[in-house]
């Protein structure tokens, strides 16, 4: 489905991937999780071709991301994005938030496509906020309904940038358990987090990546139980003990 | 002081004989309302236009966005009116100069006035559009992209709408400066309020009364401006937001 394949990208002189390959198959879970600063967000940017990248080839799909023939609009429709700040645009109510990219980039009749999003806000638990606007629900609310707008394209993979990081601690789970059923029907996701609880318990892959380079990428009984390389070691360390 | 106040001046026949002094006050009230208002409409399109075009990655486009800018924000409004209204024409072709130089001098005058002032005013605009874009979250620009949206559509849909919320506060400002600059325009002959305030001051020997009339006259265009732009401004605010319900 997705296939990264020697990327590198730098801004000026500062090396921010380093030939970096990986792939995900339909229906697989990858976790992608490292140190700040260690390029796990921009590497998830540059699948759905938000970040440019100088070298190497990303597929999805079989469509190459870097080409540039390629209509890049086109293909994001086709993947979903759930970003760190949940960005639902702040001026539209809930369901429009819900409504417009399918009526606007996929042609949905503006009947169907509430419908459909009023389908998906009950799936994450939110009908009764439909009429609201992003700025009374709380985080944890607003991720849901992101997830809910991604969804709502009928996205053939998913992408999760640090969906739970801006959250109050309270909200994570309701926001990782929408993430859990999801994998659980098949999706197929892509989500940098730090949740390792979320890893062992639905992820088929970790990646861990430090300053730009795929360190590991192994299944996550191997992650967990004996990771390879130092950094890894005492990147564990530190984040599993609470 | 010796001064003789006189307020009846304004009921009295004016010098041409067919109006009263307060019909001249009001013929300038019109002349500044409807200079003003139709100088803005075009600093507002304009504007806004070269404000996006300032924020976009095609070099080109911004590159002449900034241009204008520079060029419109650099230069004293007196001396582009003095550009528009008495070089511009010596400029054009000769055909369509001296066609320009036959039309009603009032035209002529307002012409020069509307654009000037509405050119001069659009850089402004066009500062304060761009200063928007920018302080809307980066994410946004991201998240309508990611749904596949073209840049263009991020722009309509996701960008613009929440920039123009952010920057109606500072547009009300400008709109009321558009009112105060007009009163220059008095310098190549259109007779607008404060124009007709110093011809009365020639024609009456009252300069209090006539002075007290134009600065209260701005004083209510103004106020109105501010009453109705506080009223837009609640009424496009959005729920959960800073001055939201």
């Amino acid at each position: 489905m997705i296939k990264i394949a020697n990327v590198s990208k730098h801004y000026g002189s500062f090396q921010v991937l380093t030939d970096c390959s990986t792939s995900v198959s339909k229906g697989e879970v990858i976790v992608v999780c490292g140190p700040s600063g260690s390029g796990k967000s921009t590497l998830i940017k540059c699948v759905n071709g938000l970040e440019p990248f100088q070298s190497g080839e990303i597929t999805v799909d079989g469509t190459s991301v870097g080409d540039p023939k390629t209509n890049l609009s086109k293909l994001r429709a086709r993947v979903g994005m759930v970003f760190q700040n949940f960005e639902l645009f702040p001026h539209m109510s809930i369901t429009e938030n819900l409504a417009i990219a399918q009526v606007k980039v996929l042609g949905r009749k503006q009947d169907e496509a509430i419908d459909k999003g009023l389908k998906l806000l009950d799936r994450v638990g939110l009908k009764a906020q439909a009429h609201k606007f992003p700025g009374q629900l709380s985080g944890g609310q607003q991720q849901r309904v992101a997830i809910a707008r991604a969804l709502a394209m009928d996205p053939i993979c998913m992408l999760f940038d640090e969906p739970t990081s801006a959250l109050d601690p309270e909200m994570v789970n309701e926001v990782l358990d929408v993430m859990t059923e999801l994998a659980k029907e098949g999706m197929t996701m892509m989500c940098v987090t730090h949740e390792m609880g979320f890893a062992k318990r639905v992820a088929n892959r970790v990646i861990f990546m430090d300053q730009g380079r795929i360190v590991e990428d192994d299944s996550k009984e191997e992650f967990f139980a004996n990771p390879r390389s130092e950094r890894a070691q005492q990147f564990l360390a530190k984040i599993l003990h609470h | 002081m010796n001064y003789q106040w006189n307020w009846g001046v304004f009921l009295q026949p004016s010098a041409s004989g067919d109006d009263t002094y307060l019909g001249w006050m009001f013929a300038g009230f019109k002349m500044t309302i409807g200079l003003s208002l139709s100088a803005w409409v075009i600093a507002l399109l304009l504007g806004a236009l070269v404000g996006v075009l300032r924020t976009v990655p095609n070099k080109v486009l911004a590159g002449f966005a900034t241009a204008y800018v520079e060029m419109f924000r650099n230069v004293p409004l007196l001396v582009q009116l003095f550009i528009w209204y008495f070089v511009l024409p010596e400029l054009l072709p000769t055909s369509i100069g001296d066609a320009y130089k036959q039309t009603n001098p009032v035209m002529q005058q307002f012409l020069a006035s509307m654009v000037c002032l509405g050119l001069f005013t659009s850089a402004r605009v066009a500062e304060q559009v761009r200063a928007g874009i920018n302080s809307l979250p980066r994410g946004q620009k991201n998240a309508g992209l990611a749904l596949g949206f073209t840049l263009p559509q991020t722009y309509r849909f996701v960008m613009l709408p929440m920039a123009f919320r952010l920057v109606v506060p500072p547009l009300t400002s400008e709109f009321l400066n558009i009112f105060k600059n007009s009163a220059v325009c008095s310098t190549i002959g259109l007779l607008e309020l404060a124009a007709q305030g110093r011809q009365l001051v020639d024609y009456t020997a009252q300069p209090f009364e006539s002075f007290i009339a134009v600065t209260l006259s701005y004083i209510i265009i103004n106020v109105t401006v501010m009453t109705l732009m506080h009223k837009f401004e609640r009424r496009i605010s959005v729920p959960g937001y800073i001055g939201g319900k």
